[in-house]
């Protein structure tokens, strides 16, 4: 007799109830096989984000039994809890419909926090040479594999208390590009991450880097932004 | 998290501990016998105990601080679960010590 999972899922907008479901359990089991699980044989209706199912796009985290995390990477056996397994939008986000949230906030902030490359060189001159373990160079090598999941997002106190705050995924971008030694938009970006909102505003809980499925380092970049701007603030280079 | 849950909490503990002690302070000033009764109250085991409390307080309060000034202000060091562990139990042994000496 297959041994079945007992899961509950959120329906519906910011407003709306779990549903109970009963799933059946497999081997190496992800929880994103159980939410597809769901909508194939269960409830076809029940709307969900994924893509890659790899780990790469970061389009499938949900916060499973209270916890944000990619689904399509987290395996059953390892958070559920005596066969039970609790599914939700990621929290922080507004909820579109059920497991979907709307990011548009989570991508404005990287913009707030100018997480664009700014060229210095036109394609007339020479590629500027950058050693691999230059200083500037391993720190951002530390920072850059983000997937933009907004695990990291989902889980921060600073966002949950302040809504205007630019959140870990942003301001780590940020820090990647304050150590791009090619990059052209130093100042403001300084300016941007240090307005209200900005990298002062964090508190170091550290969830975000606990909680990062990529085991980047959030509050390690933001740190490093806020010793930059004190460094820029001594200089005179931004107030 | 857990680490700044004890900070702010230390805080808030010291925030309504600092009032009475410096209403007692000022009795210096205004009332040298109630200063003198006030100091013969806290000879009690029981306040004494209280104290022992309020050190802990104050140290975590202060090496959770230092704790904060370093992560923030200095190249980032990985094991910072190990520092406020550390920062816990040095306040515990500080503590320690001064119920030592109390008793």
């Amino acid at each position: 007799m297959t041994n079945m999972l007992s899961v509950k899922i959120w329906r519906g907008g910011s407003e709306g109830a779990f549903t109970a479901y009963s799933v059946p359990s497999q081997d190496s089991q992800t929880v994103l096989d159980v939410v597809t699980w769901v909508q194939r044989n269960a409830d076809p209706a029940l709307t969900y984000r994924f893509a890659c199912r790899v780990g790469m796009c970061g389009s499938c985290a949900m916060t499973v039994n209270g916890v944000p995390r990619w689904t399509c990477r987290t395996h059953v056996s390892k958070v559920a809890k005596d066969g039970a397994l609790t599914i939700a939008p990621l929290t922080n986000l507004p909820v579109i419909k059920d497991l979907a949230c709307d990011m548009e906030a989570f991508f404005d902030k990287w913009q707030r926090a100018d997480g664009r490359f700014v060229p210095s060189k036109s394609r007339h001159d020479a590629i500027p040479a950058i050693r691999p373990d230059g200083s500037k160079r391993v720190a951002a090598d530390e920072a850059i594999e983000c997937i933009n999941c907004a695990v990291c997002y989902a889980a921060c106190d600073t966002v949950t208390w302040n809504v205007d705050y630019l959140g870990p995924a942003a301001l780590n971008r940020a820090w990647t590009l304050v150590n791009d030694e090619r990059d052209a938009g130093q100042k403001s970006r300084l300016e941007a991450v240090t307005a209200d909102g900005g990298c002062l505003s964090c508190h170091s809980h550290q969830t975000c880097h606990e909680l990062c499925p990529n085991q980047l380092n959030p509050t390690r970049s933001i740190a490093g932004l806020k010793r930059t701007a004190a460094s820029a603030w001594w200089k005179g280079d931004v107030r | 998290m857990y680490a700044s849950c004890i900070h702010r909490l230390s805080g808030i503990g010291l925030a309504m501990f600092l009032p009475a002690h410096f209403l007692v302070l000022g009795l210096a000033l205004s009332n040298e016998a109630a200063l003198d009764g006030a100091l013969r109250w806290t000879d009690q085991p029981l306040v004494k105990l209280a104290e022992a409390g309020l050190v802990f307080l104050l140290t975590v309060h202060a090496v959770g601080g230092i704790r904060l000034l370093v992560l923030e202000n200095l190249p980032w060091r990985d094991g910072q679960k190990t520092f406020a562990a550390l920062a816990v139990g040095c306040s515990a042994l500080v503590t320690f010590t001064f119920l030592l000496r109390v008793f």
